[in-house]
């Protein structure tokens, strides 16, 4: 089966709070307040599609919509050894809304040829939006299943996919014909392999194929209506508000003692 | 009715506590826009639900058909489009089970309208939905408008106040859908993994475990250490990445949000994803043996202390003060 999975370069979401700074136009994060990472759901889609390779075989595309900056997710790619990596350059706009996102990857689909499966991130751990997914479903004209942690074939139907998702009560097995689009969540099966040194220095010199908006003949007009579809006014800092009180007291036990009459208070109201 | 707000309740789910929070939203959101407040029911619609239904909106439209007795993707989100296409809403709400975040950015593709999930708060102005909503995993809060109608909304429906009774409506229209069974996506097998009955979204006590507990096995410690005051189990993305505990025990922004009178996070650090899920716990408390740890900022009380001294004697504590 050919994959492509979309991957999203966003900032360190581990950074601690003390270190988060708003830009001065207010709008959106400094991305000079820590590291820039792949997203961990993209993280997780890609080792979902590794591990379905090596069971089934396939190709796996990895395409990326972002600053020159993205390259460096992609290179992280091909240290895993995936076969193909596409930067889309965005160079109309800083920052792109999954409306956009889904337009610009739907166009390079339509470029790159067919494929199976597309995956993405379940949502970045940026803006959160939790879009794409199902946007580029619509855009691509196929179905979508969302939260999705593991991916097989079973051997007797071989056309079809059988997906394992996650629910807010549990799981649900699901049978799915391709072309289809899936979002990846994690679980304990699909935490993002290190890749090898040598497939890292190898990864420097492999090709990445680039492209801008325009190559892909995007509509310009329809990018800026998506962007202007939802603004953001403001981007604030919360304060937090509570003070925590240590128990404290001169043995473990009579901490402990005063610890347990604090939680019975909060119980027994 | 100009500015039509629709609120969307599923049939298979019924009129819960997240249901009413959608329903109040609506209710408040439609009053800004000066519009009309529609409760749009999808699936199986009892008199029952009809009836509580009926006392917080203007009318109600009632979308049945024999493919929609239960949730399926793509199915659900055809009837949706064709329902909204016959409403003609300025904002149509969901609630935030799995179905509802899934169905809102495509079904306003479909509309051509625009999207937002876990919005906190909601406001109209103008013509225009205002509305918050955590982001950069909890750091930092954005105030967003959506310009382009409709605005197809999920809701952190908890935390949204209910709606407030008004006269029943007598207002009820069905809306006719035409679907065809979908048989690329099929259900073959569902499991649930609810421990006992109740929701964690609905209790009242949270007892949470985080990556420093080690392993799976003192989560059992903990378990009962919850049995003693009727609390339910969590646990942070780490634990549950390390397949100590089921996926669906994880609170935060990816997981749960809860709102217990008392979640006591154990060997939890309280990064700021994981705080996102508890930002409406009334008391947040802690056990952590690093006085730094960032889950003390958010506390009201904690020790801090190797949990392992800890868990054991805390139970023999509670018990005999509880008996
Ligand atoms: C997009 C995104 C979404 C995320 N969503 C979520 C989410 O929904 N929920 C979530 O939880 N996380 C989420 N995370 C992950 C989050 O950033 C943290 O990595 C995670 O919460 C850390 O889990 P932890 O606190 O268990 O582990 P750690 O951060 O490793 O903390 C372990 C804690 O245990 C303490 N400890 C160690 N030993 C002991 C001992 N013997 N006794 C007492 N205390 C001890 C340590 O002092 C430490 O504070 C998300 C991350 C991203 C990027
Ligand atoms: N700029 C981008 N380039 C490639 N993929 C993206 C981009 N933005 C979002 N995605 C994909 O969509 C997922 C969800 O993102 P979002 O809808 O922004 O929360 C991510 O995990 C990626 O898989």
């Amino acid at each position: 089966m050919n994959i492509l999975v979309c991957l999203k370069q966003i900032l360190d979401p581990e950074m601690p709070s003390r270190d988060f700074r708003i830009d001065p136009a207010g709008r959106d994060a400094d991305r000079q307040a820590a590291g820039l990472v792949m997203n961990i759901f993209c993280a997780n889609a890609l080792e979902t599609a590794l591990q379905f390779r090596e069971k089934h075989g396939g190709k796996i595309t990895v395409i990326t919509v972002g600053a020159a900056s993205a390259e460096e997710i992609l290179r992280k790619a091909l240290a895993l050894r995936v076969d193909t990596a596409v930067l889309v350059k965005n160079d109309l706009v800083q920052r792109l809304n999954p409306w956009c996102v889904a337009r610009v990857v739907a166009a390079a689909v339509r470029k790159l040829g067919d494929f199976d499966l597309v995956l993405t991130g379940r949502e970045s751990g940026d803006w959160g939006d939790g879009q794409t997914g199902g946007l580029l479903a619509e855009e691509l004209g196929r179905p979508c299943v969302s939260m999705v942690d593991d991916m097989k074939i079973d051997a007797s139907k071989p056309s079809l996919v059988q997906l394992k998702r996650q629910t807010d009560q549990g799981w649900e097995a699901i049978e799915a014909t391709t072309p289809l689009v899936i979002t990846v969540t994690n679980n304990e099966h699909n935490v993002p392999r290190i890749a090898k040194t040598r497939d890292v220095m190898q990864a420097f010199r492999q090709p990445i194929t680039t492209w801008s908006l325009v190559d892909l003949g995007v509509d310009t007009q329809s990018v800026t209506d998506d962007l202007a579809s939802t603004e953001v006014v403001e981007l604030t800092i919360p304060k937090k508000q509570s003070h925590c009180e240590f128990v404290t007291g001169d043995s473990l036990e009579e901490r402990i003692s005063k610890l347990a009459q604090r939680i019975l208070t909060i119980v027994q109201s | 009715m100009a500015s039509v707000v629709v609120s969307c309740i599923f049939g298979w789910t019924g009129v819960d506590r997240a249901a009413m929070g959608v329903l109040g939203a609506g209710q408040r959101l439609s009053r800004d826009l000066a519009g009309g407040h529609v409760g749009l029911i999808v699936g199986p619609a009892s008199e029952a639900l009809i009836g509580e239904v009926a006392k917080c909106v203007d009318r109600i439209a009632v979308v049945e058909h024999p493919l929609l007795d239960t949730y399926h993707s793509e199915t659900t989100l055809t009837a949706l489009t064709q329902a909204c296409k016959h409403l003609d809403p300025h904002t149509v709400l969901f609630g935030n089970d799995l179905p509802c975040q899934e169905l809102v950015p495509r079904l306003a593709h479909r509309l051509g309208g625009s999207a937002a999930g876990d919005a906190l708060s909601l406001k109209g102005q103008n013509e225009t939905v205002r509305l918050t909503r955590s982001v950069y995993g909890g750091k930092a809060q954005a105030t967003i408008d959506l310009h382009r109608s409709p605005a197809i909304i999920w809701v952190r429906a908890r935390a949204q106040d209910p709606a407030l009774p008004q006269a029943p409506t007598k207002d009820i229209i069905r809306v006719p859908v035409s679907l065809e069974q979908n048989s690329s996506i099929k259900l073959m097998d569902r499991q649930k993994e609810m421990q006992g009955t109740a929701r964690l979204e609905d209790a009242r006590v949270i007892i949470s475990g985080g990556r420093g507990l080690g392993g799976p096995e003192p989560f059992t410690q903990l378990q009962s250490l919850a049995n003693v005051v009727g609390g339910q189990m969590a646990a942070s993305r780490a634990a549950c990445d390390a397949g100590w505990v089921p996926a669906d025990w994880q609170v935060g922004q990816t997981g749960k949000k809860v709102s217990p009178q008392l979640y006591l996070a154990i060997a939890v650090s309280g990064a700021s994803q994981h705080i996102m899920g508890i930002a409406d716990a009334k008391t947040i408390a802690a056990i952590n043996v690093d006085p730094e740890a960032p889950i003390f900022q958010h506390c009201q009380f904690g020790l801090v202390e190797d949990y392992r001294k800890v868990v054991g004697p805390l139970r023999e504590k509670l018990i005999e003060l509880l008996a």
